[in-house]
C-alpha cells in the first residue's frame, strides 16, 4: 500500500517568477492544493506612517516607489487628491502631457506584465521583446523627465518638466511602431496552442464574486463588468477621447490575458488623439501657492492604473503634511482572492493564475 | 426697581423652558455643567445643568447686592471669553444644546453670568447702564431668538441631514445650493433610521472636498445590520466595497468604509466611530467578503478589532511584531536597525 | 639541455612574452570565476525591474557570462536589489547561507545600501550590510542598467584583484 500525505511547500519570497517577494504556503495533495495561503508584508515599508512627517510635495517620490511598474499613475493619483481638496485648477498642456505620459506608462506595465507572464508559463522569448519595446517608452521618458523608473514627474498643480522640442513627433513616431509589434506579438503567442492549453479556462470566477471581493481593473472586466474609472468616474481629461472598454466574457486568464492586450491597443488609440490635440503651448502649472496646505478635512479620490482602481485617502488637519495618508492599492485587494481561486487547481495553474492577477509587490505591500 | 422685578420674574420661566429641553437632551451637560458650577464658584455636586443655574440664580438673589454683584464680576470674565455678550437665556440655552459642547460651555457660563449680570445690573451703581440695558438686551436677545430658532429647528429635525445643511447654511451665512447628492444622502439616512435603528445615525454630511460625497456616521453596534441593508436594500444596492481606512485620530479611532453601487453610481462613506482603549468595529466581511485583507491590515497597522472576521491576524508586519506602527504614539523598538 | 635564463635573446624573449602565460593558480581561478558570475534572482522592488533590463535585450548581461540562477545552490553571487524589511531579512541571511563559497554580494541601490529613502521607517533595514557583507555597493534609486554593469566589473575587478595580490578588499 502507498501511504500518501499531505505536503505543506512554500512558494517562498524568493522564486524566479519575477513578481518580488510573495510567499505563498501551499498544502498539496499530490499535485493538486488543498488550501493555500499568501503572505505578504516582505516589502511593507511604511509609506503611509512616513507620509505623515513630509508635506505633499515630498511624498511624490515615495509614490512612484509603490507601483513601481505604473509610477506615473501613483504620482497622478497623489496630485489629484490634493489638487481636488484646494480646488486648483491644471492648465491644459499640463492635462495633455499628463495623459500622454499615464497612457504610454500603461502600455510599458502592460508590456512588462506580457513579458514576465510568458516567462512564467515557460516562454522565454517575449520576455526579451516586451523589454526592447519597453526599452523605448523608458527612452521617451528620461528624455522628459530624466528618469527611468521612478519619474517624481507630477506636482501638484500640473508637472514639473515641459516636453523638450520633437517629444511629442517621437511619441507620434511610436504609435505605428507599437501597432505593428503588437501584431507581430499576437501571431507569436495568441494563437500558440501550448499557451492556450495552460490558460484557457483556468482561473474562472463570475462577476458576482469579482464584486463582492472588490476586484477592480482587468480582474473584474474579464468577467463581464464594464467598470472602467476613465469612463464611469472621468478624471484629468479622458472624457475627450473615445476609446473603447473591452469587457471578457468568461472570467478566466485567457481573458485577462486578451484584455490587457486590448488595452494596450486602445491606450495607443488615445495617444494618437492626444498627440493630435496636443496645445502647442501653454503653461505647465497651474497658481500653486508656495506652501501647500490642503483645507481641513478628508478626500478619496481613485483613478484607473494599469492594475486596477488606485485611490487615495487623504485626511488633512489643515497643515502642510497630511494627517493621515492611505492608498488604496489595487493589488493589494485583488491578491485577497487568490486562496479562493487557487484550491483544487494543480501547481503550475498557480503560477498561471498569479500571474494572470498581475500583482507588483511594491503596491501590496505600500 | 421695577426693571429688576420683571426681569427676576421673567428670569424664572427661562431657566424652566431651559429645564424642559434639557432634560429632553442632557448629553452635554457634562462640561458645561463644571463651567455652570464654577461660574457659581461654589457648587460642585449639581448634576443638571438647570439646577446648577437655578442654584446659581437662587444664590444671587439670596446674596443680596453685594454678593450678586461679587457673583456677578468673576463670572463677567468667562462669558467675555466664551461668549462676547450677556446671552439671552433662549439663544443661549438652545445654543448649549443643539452645539457641541464647547459652545454650551460658553453659553451656560454666559446664563449663568446672565443671571448674575442681570441681578447686578439691575441693582448695581450703574443706573445710567441700566436704561440702555432693557433696549440693548431687547435686541440681543431677538437676534438670538432668531437664532435660536433655526438651531432648535435643526435640533428639532435630529440627524437629519437637510436640517444640518440649514443649520450650517445659517450658520456660514452663505446659501449654498443644495448638493445634488443630498438625496441619496437623506434616502440612506432615512432607511437606517427606520429599518435599523431609530439611533443608528449619528451624523451625516455631505463631503465638498470631495465630490460631496455622501458621509455617514453609524455607530458601532448598528453596523453589521447597517452593512446589510446598505448591500441589499434595492434603493440603495452598494455591492461593491471599495476602500477601508482606518484613522487615528488621537481622542478616538474610525473606520471608514466607501462603498459604491456601480449600476447607479450611488456611493457613500460610512464612517464608524471607536475609542482608543479597546478599539473594536465589527467586521463588514460577512457583507462584502472583499474587507478581508482590508481590515486586516487596519487591525495590524492600528490595532483595531474586527469582530466577526475569519481570519484578524497580522498580515504586513512580521507575527512575532510588537505593537500597532501606524498609531500616533507608536515607539518602534528597535529605531537603530 | 643547459637552460639558462640570462641566454634568452631578445628575439626569443619578445617571441616568450607573446605566446607563453606565467600565472599562478589563483589568478587563473579568479579569471575564470570573475567572467562566468552567476548570480542569484534576488530582485526585491524597485531595482529588480532595472536588474530584469540589464538583463534583457538591450543592455544584455549574457555577454558578461552573467546568467541569473533561481537556486541560491547554484549562484555565485547574490545581487540585493531593493528594500530590505525586517521581515525579509532572515530569509536573506539563510539564502546567503545556502550559497556555497566562493561567494560575494553586491547591494544595488540605496535601500540596499543604507535603507535609501525609507531610512527612517519602522520596517526596514537601514543597509544590508547588516545582514550579510557587502563587496560591491552600486548607488542610484534605481541605479540605471549602465551603473549596475559597471559595478559588476568592479566586482570582477576586485576578484581578479584579490587574486592576484592575496589581500582581502573587506573584512569577512
Amino acid at each position: 500500500m502507498i501511504r500518501t500525505e499531505e505536503l505543506l511547500l512554500n512558494v517562498g519570497p524568493q522564486h524566479p517568477s519575477t513578481h518580488g517577494v510573495l510567499r505563498i504556503v501551499v498544502k498539496l495533495d499530490g499535485e493538486v492544493i488543498k488550501e493555500a495561503t499568501p503572505v505578504i508584508g516582505y516589502l511593507h515599508r511604511g509609506t503611509e506612517k512616513l507620509a505623515e512627517s513630509l508635506n505633499y510635495t515630498q511624498i511624490i517620490p515615495y509614490t512612484d516607489r509603490m507601483d513601481y511598474l505604473s509610477a506615473m499613475t501613483n504620482n497622478y493619483v497623489l496630485c489629484y487628491a490634493v489638487e481636488k481638496m484646494m480646488g486648483i485648477e491644471v492648465p491644459e498642456r499640463a492635462q495633455f502631457l499628463r495623459l500622454i505620459v499615464m497612457e504610454l506608462q500603461r502600455i510599458a506595465s502592460h508590456l512588462v506584465w506580457w513579458g514576465t507572464y510568458l516567462l512564467d508559463l515557460g516562454a522565454l522569448s517575449p520576455f526579451l521583446f516586451a523589454f526592447k519595446d519597453r526599452e523605448k517608452i523608458v527612452d521617451l521618458f528620461n528624455e522628459l523627465c530624466g528618469a527611468r523608473l521612478t519619474y517624481n514627474y507630477m506636482r501638484v498643480g500640473g508637472v514639473k518638466w515641459d516636453a523638450p522640442p520633437g517629444w511629442i513627433d517621437k511619441v507620434r513616431d511610436f504609435i505605428p511602431y507599437m501597432e505593428k509589434q503588437l501584431q507581430d506579438y499576437d501571431r507569436l503567442v495568441t494563437g500558440n496552442e501550448i499557451f492556450l492549453n495552460r490558460v484557457k479556462g483556468i482561473g474562472k470566477y463570475d462577476a458576482e464574486t469579482a464584486i463582492a471581493w472588490g476586484l477592480s481593473g482587468v480582474n473584474l472586466r474579464c468577467t463581464g463588468v464594464k467598470w472602467d474609472l476613465r469612463k464611469d468616474e472621468p478624471y484629468c481629461i479622458y472624457d475627450r477621447f473615445e476609446f473603447d472598454v473591452p469587457v471578457g466574457k468568461n472570467g478566466d486568464c485567457y481573458d485577462r490575458y486578451l484584455l490587457r492586450i486590448e488595452e494596450i491597443r486602445q491606450s495607443l488609440r488615445i495617444l494618437k488623439q492626444a498627440v493630435e490635440q496636443f496645445p502647442s503651448s501653454g503653461e505647465t502649472m497651474g497658481k500653486v501657492p508656495r506652501v501647500i496646505r490642503p483645507p481641513e478635512g478628508e478626500t478619496y479620490v481613485r483613478i484607473e492604473a494599469p492594475r486596477g482602481e488606485l485611490g487615495c485617502h487623504i485626511v488633512s488637519k489643515g497643515k502642510a503634511e497630511p494627517y493621515r495618508l492611505k492608498f488604496r492599492r489595487p493589488s493589494f485587494n485583488n491578491l485577497q482572492m487568490l486562496p479562493k481561486l487557487l484550491v483544487g487547481e494543480t501547481m503550475s495553474n498557480l503560477i498561471a493564475i498569479l500571474g494572470g492577477v498581475d500583482i507588483v509587490l511594491g503596491e501590496v505591500d505600500c | 426697581m421695577s426693571e429688576e422685578q420683571k426681569r427676576e420674574e421673567s428670569r424664572p420661566a427661562e431657566p424652566e423652558a431651559a429645564r424642559r429641553e434639557d432634560a429632553a437632551e442632557a448629553r452635554t451637560g457634562g462640561p458645561a455643567d463644571a463651567r455652570v458650577e464654577n461660574a457659581g464658584e461654589e457648587k460642585r455636586d449639581e448634576p443638571a445643568a438647570e439646577g446648577g443655574r437655578e442654584t446659581v440664580t437662587a444664590r444671587e438673589a439670596s446674596g443680596g447686592g453685594s454678593a450678586g454683584t461679587e457673583a456677578g464680576q468673576p463670572a463677567q470674565p468667562q462669558p467675555d471669553a466664551a461668549s462676547d455678550q450677556p446671552a439671552s437665556a433662549a439663544g443661549a440655552e438652545a445654543e448649549g444644546k443643539a452645539a457641541p459642547a464647547g459652545d454650551g460651555d460658553g453659553a451656560r457660563a454666559g446664563d449663568g453670568a446672565d443671571a448674575g449680570t442681570g441681578k447686578s445690573g439691575g441693582e448695581a451703581a450703574d443706573a445710567g447702564k441700566a436704561a440702555v440695558d432693557p433696549e440693548r438686551e431687547a435686541k440681543i436677545r431677538a437676534a438670538q431668538e432668531a437664532r435660536a430658532a433655526r438651531l432648535a429647528a435643526k435640533a428639532a429635525a435630529g440627524a437629519a441631514a437637510g436640517g444640518a445643511a440649514a443649520g450650517k447654511d445659517a450658520a456660514a451665512a452663505e446659501p449654498k445650493p443644495p448638493s445634488p447628492k443630498q438625496p441619496w444622502l437623506d434616502e440612506a439616512v432615512e432607511l437606517l433610521k427606520t429599518e435599523v435603528h431609530p439611533e443608528a445615525v449619528e451624523e451625516a454630511t455631505i463631503n465638498a472636498l470631495s465630490d460631496d460625497m455622501p458621509t455617514i456616521v453609524v455607530k458601532a453596534e448598528h453596523w453589521p445590520a447597517a452593512a446589510k441593508l446598505l448591500r441589499d436594500h434595492e434603493k440603495l444596492g452598494c455591492r461593491y466595497l471599495r476602500n477601508v481606512t482606518g484613522v487615528d485620530y488621537e481622542t478616538h479611532m474610525e473606520v471608514v468604509y466607501f462603498v459604491i453601487n456601480m449600476e447607479t453610481k450611488r456611493e457613500y462613506a460610512i464612517k464608524i466611530r471607536t475609542d482608543r482603549e479597546h478599539p473594536s468595529v465589527p467586521s463588514a466581511v460577512p457583507v462584502w467578503p472583499g474587507a478581508d485583507w482590508p481590515e486586516r491590515e487596519i487591525y495590524d497597522l492600528l490595532g483595531i478589532e474586527f469582530p466577526g472576521h475569519p481570519n484578524l491576524r497580522r498580515i504586513l508586519m512580521p507575527d512575532d511584531w510588537v505593537g500597532h506602527p501606524l498609531r500616533k504614539d507608536y515607539v518602534p523598538l528597535d529605531p537603530e536597525v | 639541455m643547459g637552460f639558462d635564463l640570462e641566454s634568452i635573446t631578445p628575439e626569443e624573449r619578445e617571441e616568450l612574452s607573446r605566446n607563453v602565460l606565467l600565472t599562478s593558480l589563483e589568478q587563473i581561478k579568479a579569471w575564470a570565476r570573475s567572467h562566468s558570475m552567476w548570480p542569484l534572482t534576488f530582485g526585491l522592488a524597485c531595482c529588480a525591474i532595472e536588474m530584469m533590463g540589464t538583463g534583457a535585450a538591450h543592455y544584455d548581461l549574457d555577454r558578461f557570462g552573467v546568467f541569473f540562477r533561481p537556486s541560491p545552490r547554484q549562484a555565485d553571487v547574490m545581487i540585493v536589489a531593493g528594500t530590505v524589511t525586517k521581515k525579509m531579512a532572515p530569509l536573506l541571511r539563510r539564502l546567503y547561507e545556502q550559497m556555497p563559497e566562493p561567494k560575494w554580494v553586491i547591494a544595488m541601490g540605496s535601500c540596499a545600501t543604507a535603507g535609501g529613502p525609507y531610512v527612517r521607517s519602522y520596517s526596514v533595514v537601514k543597509g544590508v550590510d547588516q545582514i550579510v557583507p557587502v563587496d560591491v555597493y552600486i548607488p542610484g534609486c534605481p541605479p540605471n542598467p549602465a551603473a549596475l554593469i559597471y559595478g559588476i566589473n568592479k566586482l570582477r575587478e576586485k576578484i581578479r584583484y584579490e587574486a592576484k595580490t592575496g589581500k582581502q578588499v573587506t573584512n569577512r
